[in-house]
């Protein structure tokens, strides 16, 4: 990805309050420095001259590349929750688990704060990541407006920081080895589609781009 | 707070936190303006952003030494109980000859809540003091603070799978202890304290100087 850096601005504003600054100005996120950022490129990014904090990607056909791994995310989390995990042999007793039971029994040994937790982290964040995803890109892609874009919005800002997979992944394999000397653990159909789903969902946040969300909204309206 | 021309503060307009888009604020001291586009309220800066880091980060201190302290989970194997603290699963793996292991557990349960709230402590002590050092350096900190603090989690989940899996009656069960919750909460309270800090403070104080 190319990066460029945006350029320095000195001019003054003169606007009433409420009123929105030309596109082209940003302000960094992190360092507050006002920066004039031309029209970025597809596949390219631009960053903050000062901080070097990333300021905007343009992702190559962001919009449905996300759409498409979305789609995808939301075939692999069902199957991801629906088959069987891990199974583990001790002394011809087999148990099997998938993603909730883990979560279900922390509940009933009183650890109501770990299940809880878990439950957000594993299930319930990625979750409302696929979903808000395609509530946001599906009526889009049909020209229409979704209601109340801008909540839908913030929530998945907020979502994306609880949603923690790849840490679950490294979880599973440290249990597992963890294990190995008591019994036999065998890897189950849903640990695959998890990881996979990892990768599809970690891609399809990758290649989001709100601001693209905000120019096709004008364009609509 | 007098700035440097060329931030957002300086020329009074804000950043929207939630989709970015530059607002005019004339009035610096007028709260309640909302972002044309998206309709978030607009601030110049994390509203109390030291304070709320401030109970952040020694809530989680607080919460670290139990986290540390109790056991994270208990074996029962045949009428023998063995309880865990995250040290002594660290030392098992060491003594198995799994080292690669004991290092994942002992960066991710002890070294990085530990350094999320070394840099964080440092960070606000640097903006109170007003100090211009390095300002670069210190975002890229508060970066890596942002980045790291979810890695702590793996612990939770090793006691969450081990809970699931070994469930054979009076053979062997494995049960989370207090020391989990405890744990739980330092990761939970460290990735709101990193999320509060408003890392432009750090530059205010620099853009101050240089004027």
């Amino acid at each position: 990805m190319d990066v460029s850096a945006g350029s320095p601005f000195h001019g003054a504003l003169s606007l009433r309050r409420g009123e929105r600054v030309a596109i082209a100005l940003v302000a960094c996120h992190d360092c507050d420095l006002l920066q004039r950022l031309g029209e970025v490129p597809e596949g390219a990014a631009a960053k903050c001259r000062r901080c070097g904090a990333l300021l905007r990607k343009r992702p190559r056909n962001g919009m449905e590349r996300t759409l498409a791994l979305a789609l995808a995310s939301a075939v692999l989390f069902v199957v991801a929750q629906s088959f069987p995990f891990l199974s583990f042999e001790m002394k011809g007793n087999v148990t099997q688990t998938n993603v909730m039971t883990g979560i279900v029994d922390l509940y009933d040994q009183g650890k109501g704060e770990i299940a809880a937790l878990v439950l957000l982290t594993i299930v319930l964040a990625p979750l409302a990541q696929i979903a808000l995803l395609l509530y946001v890109l599906v009526p889009l892609r049909r020209n229409r407006v979704p209601w109340h874009l801008p909540h839908a919005f913030r929530l998945l800002r907020h979502v994306q920081n609880w949603s923690m997979m790849e840490v679950f992944l490294i979880g599973i394999l440290v249990g597992i080895t963890k294990l190995m000397g008591m019994a036999s653990v065998v890897p189950g159909l849903a640990i695959w589609a998890f990881a996979l789903l990892m990768l599809v969902l970690a891609g399809a946040v990758a290649s989001f781009d709100p601001e693209a969300v905000w120019e096709r909204l004008e364009e609509i309206r | 707070m007098s700035a440097r021309p060329g931030t957002a503060l300086a020329a009074s307009c804000a950043s929207c936190h939630d989709c970015g888009l530059l607002v005019q604020l004339s009035d610096p001291a007028a709260h309640g303006a909302l972002c044309p586009r998206c309709g978030a309220a607009l601030h110049e800066r994390k509203p109390r952003s030291l304070e709320r880091t401030w109970a952040l980060v020694i809530a989680a201190a607080i919460c670290y030494v139990p986290a540390n302290l109790l056991p994270v989970m208990a074996v029962t194997s045949l009428g023998q109980t063995e309880a865990d603290t995250i040290m002594s699963g660290v030392i098992y793996f060491l003594t198995h000859g799994s080292w690669p292991l004991a290092i994942i557990i002992f960066t991710a349960s002890v070294f990085v809540p530990l350094m999320k709230l070394a840099i964080l402590t440092f960070l606000l002590i640097s903006v109170h003091r007003r100090s211009s050092w390095r300002p670069v350096e210190r975002t890229r900190m508060y970066r890596l603070t942002e980045m790291i603090g979810r890695w702590s989690m793996v612990d939770i989940y090793v006691v969450t799978i081990m809970v699931a899996l070994v469930r054979l009656g009076n053979l062997a069960t494995i049960e989370a202890g207090a020391g989990a919750v405890f744990f739980g909460a330092v990761v939970v309270v460290t990735i709101l304290a990193a999320e509060s800090f408003d890392p432009r403070l750090i530059w205010d104080c620099s853009d101050a100087r240089t004027t």
